[in-house]
C-alpha cells in the first residue's frame, strides 16, 4: 500500500520533529510511505476566515498533490477534518475530491480503521493526558463525546492505553476546547488565552506529566502557555509517544 | 433589539479581567450542560427524539405558510384574536394598540425572547404603561435596566450578594441578605401586587400547535399562568417559527426542551391555552422580523428549527467565559451569532469568530441545527460582502499567495525560523505579536520536516 504522508504546513515548519515520528511509525507497520514536496497548507485557516476565494486554489493543490495515493495519512485530525468535511464546501464536488476525502485519514484511526490495530506493542511509562482536539473528535468522531448519547468509544486513548506502563490521567471535563481555534487564537486572543490555561490547570489537578494530542496545534497554543507559565507539564504529539513507545529513534542519524 | 456595533473580543476581553468573576460564570453554566448531560442519558432514545425534533420542525418550515395560515384558521375558530406583525416596530404598535384601546396602564408579562428582541418595554414605558416582567431573573434584569445574558437563565451574570443588595435599595429588604429562600420570598410578595393590579398578561410562546390552534407555554416559576388568569386580556407574542403541525409532534419537544436546557424531565409548568377563557380576550401577535428572510436562505433556514432552550450557550466554552452581554444581542451564543450576523451583517460580524469552531454546539443542540457548520458558512457570508477586516484579509490573502508556492513556502519559513532564532527575544516580542502576549511561540527549529526528510533519504539511499 502506497501511502501519502500529509504534514500540515506549521508541522513542517516548527515541529519537525512530529513528522519523522509518524514517518517512522507508520514505516514500523512495514508500510511505503511518500511526502510528496509540493504540499504546502490544505487552505483550513483561510477557509475558517470566510475566505474560500483563498482557501481554493491550496485545496486544489492538496488535491493534485495527493490524488494518486492509495490513502493519505496526516498526524492532524483537524487538517484532516478541513479535506474530509469542508473541501466540498470550498472546490465543490468531484470524484478526485470525492477519492482524496474518503481516503485521507488521521493517524490513529487509520491504526485502527485501516489497518486494524487495536493495541500497540511498546511501554512508555509515564502520567499522560490526552487532549481530545476538537475536530478529530466531533468532526472525524475519533472518540465518543461527552455531549452524544451512545456507546462509548476513543481511539486515540485506546491505543494509548495499551502501551506498558502507561497512566491516563481523568479529567473533570474530559473535552473541551483548548482554545486553540486557528486564527481564533488572534482575534480572540483573551477568551483563546483563558481556554487554554483553565484547560492546563484541569490536567494539573489531575496530576498530568505529558500532555499529548492528536493535534500539534492544540499542544502549540497549550505548550506556549505552559511555557510561559513555567509549569511542569510537557507537552508530547501523540505520533511521538508512540514511536519514542517502540524504540524508534526519530532523528537518529540526522543533522536535527 | 440592537443599534450598537457589537465588537465581541473587545467585550469579552473586559469580562474575562475579572478573572473570578468569569470562571465562576463559567462554573455556574457548566453545571447546567452537566445536568443536561445526565438528563439526556436518562432517555435511552435521546437521538431519535433530537432526529425526530428536526425532522419535524425541517417539515415545518419547509410549509410554513400553510400551517400559519392552518394555525390562524384554527385560533379563530377558538375564540382568538390572531394579529400579523412584519417587523418589531408592527409588533409593539399593535400590543400597545390593544393596551390603549382597553385603558390598560398596568401590564406584567412572562418570560418572552421575543419582546426583548422587539424592544416592547421601552416602547410601552413611553407610551406611560408599566410592564413588569414576572420571571424572577427577568424582573432582576428589569431592576437593574439591564438586558438579559442568556435566554434561559436572564440573570445568570448576577451574584446572590448582588441581588441581595439590588433588593436592598429597591424593594427594602435587610441590608446584607443573601439567603436565596428569604430574597425570592421578597421578590414574591411585591410581584403579586404587580399581579393583582395588572389589566393585561403578556406571555410568549414556545410552541404553537397548527391543527389545534392552541399554544404551549413552558416556564418554572408558574409566572404565566397567573399572569394570564387575573386580568382579562392575554396577549401571547410568538415568533412565526414557533409552529409544530400536531399535538402529537409536541411530546417530542416538551421532552427534548427542559432537559436540554435545565436538565429538568420538564418544566414544572407545561400550560396550555386553546382560546380566551369566558369572558375574557386572547389576543396572538405573529411576527416575522425578518425570520422570512431567513427561511428563504439555503445557508441559514435551518437557524429556524430554534427551540430555544440555552444548550448551546451552555456548552459554548466562548460564551461561559465571555459572558451573555459580550455578544451585545438579545439572543447571543453559537445561535445568536449565527441569526445576528444574517440579518445584521455589519453591525454583528465580530460574532460568527466568537467560536473555537469546536463542535460542541451541535452535538447538544436538541433539533440538530449544525450550529458550528453554520458558524463556518456565516463567516464565508461576511468575507463575501466584505466584512472581514482588512487587515485580517489582506494577511490570509497573502499566506495564500505564499502556500501556492512552494519553494517560495520553504524559503519564507525558513527565514522566519532563522529570524526567530537570532532575533532577541524583545524583538519577537513585540506590540504587534498577539500570540505572544500570554504564550511563548514554538522554538524554531534549524531544519523543517522537508529538510529532515530529504537528509534521511540520502541517508537511505547511501546505505543501498
Amino acid at each position: 500500500m502506497r501511502i501519502g504522508l500529509f504534514i500540515p504546513c506549521y508541522i513542517d515548519q516548527f515541529y519537525p520533529h512530529v513528522g519523522l515520528a509518524t514517518l517512522n511509525l507508520l514505516e514500523s507497520f512495514g508500510l511505503q510511505v511518500e511526502f510528496p514536496e509540493e504540499q504546502t497548507c490544505c487552505g483550513q485557516p483561510m477557509a475558517n476566515a470566510g475566505v474560500h476565494d483563498d482557501a481554493r486554489p491550496l485545496a486544489k493543490r492538496f488535491l493534485n498533490v495527493f490524488a494518486g495515493y492509495k490513502c493519505i495519512v496526516s498526524p492532524s485530525g483537524s487538517c484532516v477534518a478541513m479535506v474530509r468535511h469542508h473541501f466540498e464546501q470550498v472546490l465543490g464536488p468531484s470524484p478526485e475530491l470525492e477519492y482524496v476525502a474518503h481516503k485521507t485519514f488521521e493517524l490513529c484511526e487509520f491504526l485502527t480503521d485501516v489497518l486494524k490495530i487495536d493495541r500497540l506493542t511498546g511501554s512508555f511509562p509515564h502520567r499522560v493526558g490526552l487532549h481530545q482536539s476538537c475536530h478529530g473528535l466531533r468532526e472525524l468522531r475519533a472518540a465518543s463525546d461527552s455531549e452524544l448519547v451512545g456507546p462509548a468509544f476513543n481511539k486515540p486513548r485506546q491505543l494509548l492505553a495499551s502501551l506498558t506502563g502507561i497512566e491516563l490521567t481523568e479529567l473533570s471535563r474530559p473535552d473541551e476546547c483548548c482554545g486553540f481555534g486557528g486564527l481564533f487564537a488572534v482575534s480572540e486572543e483573551a477568551v483563546s488565552c483563558t481556554m487554554g490555561l483553565d484547560r492546563i490547570a484541569d490536567h494539573e489537578r489531575a496530576g498530568t506529566e505529558i500532555l499529548t494530542a492528536t493535534d500539534m496545534s492544540c499542544l502549540m497554543h497549550l505548550d506556549g502557555l505552559i511555557r510561559r507559565q513555567h509549569k511542569a507539564i510537557r507537552v508530547m504529539h501523540i505520533a511521538e509517544i508512540f514511536a519514542e513507545a517502540r524504540g524508534i529513534n526519530s532523528a537518529d542519524g540526522l543533522l536535527a | 433589539m440592537t443599534t450598537n456595533t457589537t465588537d465581541h473580543p473587545t467585550a469579552a476581553a473586559r469580562f474575562i479581567a475579572n478573572s473570578d468573576r468569569m470562571h465562576w460564570h463559567d462554573k455556574a453554566i457548566w453545571a447546567a450542560r452537566t445536568r443536561r448531560d445526565n438528563a439526556s442519558r436518562s432517555v435511552p432514545e435521546w437521538e431519535t427524539l433530537r432526529e425526530l425534533a428536526s425532522r419535524i420542525k425541517q417539515h415545518t418550515m419547509s410549509r410554513l405558510d400553510e400551517y400559519l395560515e392552518q394555525f390562524e384558521a384554527n385560533a379563530t375558530r377558538l375564540g382568538a384574536q390572531v394579529h400579523w406583525a412584519r417587523d418589531a416596530a408592527e409588533h409593539n404598535a399593535i400590543v400597545a394598540g390593544i393596551l390603549q384601546q382597553r385603558g390598560a396602564k398596568h401590564v406584567v408579562k412572562s418570560k418572552s425572547m421575543l419582546t426583548e428582541e422587539c424592544g416592547l418595554n421601552p416602547h410601552l414605558e413611553q407610551l406611560g404603561i408599566e410592564i413588569t416582567d414576572t420571571d424572577l431573573g427577568e424582573w432582576i434584569v428589569q431592576l437593574r435596566h439591564e438586558h438579559p445574558s442568556h435566554i434561559v437563565t436572564p440573570a445568570i451574570h448576577i451574584m446572590k450578594e448582588e441581588v441581595g443588595q439590588l433588593f436592598h435599595e429597591q424593594l427594602g429588604t435587610a441590608a446584607g441578605a443573601t439567603d436565596p429562600q428569604y430574597l425570592v420570598e421578597a421578590a414574591r410578595k411585591h410581584l403579586r401586587e404587580k399581579f393583582l393590579a395588572a389589566e393585561v398578561g403578556i406571555t410568549g410562546v414556545n410552541f404553537a400547535v397548527a391543527e389545534t390552534g392552541g399554544f404551549v407555554v413552558c416556564t418554572n416559576e408558574g409566572n404565566a399562568d397567573l399572569g394570564v388568569s387575573l386580568p382579562k386580556v392575554h396577549i401571547a407574542c410568538m415568533g412565526i417559527e414557533k409552529l409544530i403541525p400536531r399535538l402529537t409532534d409536541l411530546g417530542v419537544f416538551l421532552r427534548l426542551l427542559a432537559r436540554s436546557a435545565t436538565g429538568q424531565p420538564i418544566t414544572t409548568y407545561s400550560s396550555h391555552f386553546h382560546g380566551p377563557r369566558p369572558g375574557g380576550e386572547l389576543h396572538i401577535v405573529l411576527v416575522d422580523n425578518r425570520r422570512s428572510e431567513l427561511l428563504g436562505s439555503s445557508d441559514f433556514q435551518r437557524t429556524l428549527k430554534c427551540i430555544r432552550c440555552g444548550a448551546c450557550f451552555n456548552t459554548c466554552p466562548v460564551y461561559r467565559r465571555s459572558g451573555g452581554h459580550s455578544y451585545g444581542v438579545t439572543v447571543g451564543g453559537p445561535i445568536g451569532s449565527i441569526i445576528n450576523a444574517a440579518r445584521e451583517p455589519k453591525l454583528h460580524k465580530s460574532l460568527p469568530f466568537a467560536s473555537s469552531l469546536c463542535g460542541s454546539c451541535s452535538d447538544v443542540c436538541p433539533v440538530k441545527i449544525d450550529l458550528h457548520q453554520q458558524l463556518f458558512v456565516s463567516r464565508r457570508h461576511l468575507a463575501s460582502l466584505g466584512l472581514v477586516p482588512k487587515g485580517k484579509r489582506f494577511g490570509i490573502t497573502l499566506a495564500a499567495a505564499v502556500f501556492s508556492r512552494p519553494r517560495l513556502y520553504r524559503l519564507v519559513g525558513r527565514l522566519t525560523r532563522f529570524g526567530l532564532r537570532v532575533l532577541p527575544r524583545s524583538l519577537v516580542y513585540n506590540r504587534w505579536n498577539i500570540w505572544g502576549r500570554q504564550r511563548d511561540l514554538p522554538p524554531a527549529p534549524k531544519y523543517s520536516f522537508h529538510e529532515l526528510n530529504r537528509q534521511r533519504q540520502r541517508k537511505d539511499d547511501a546505505y543501498k
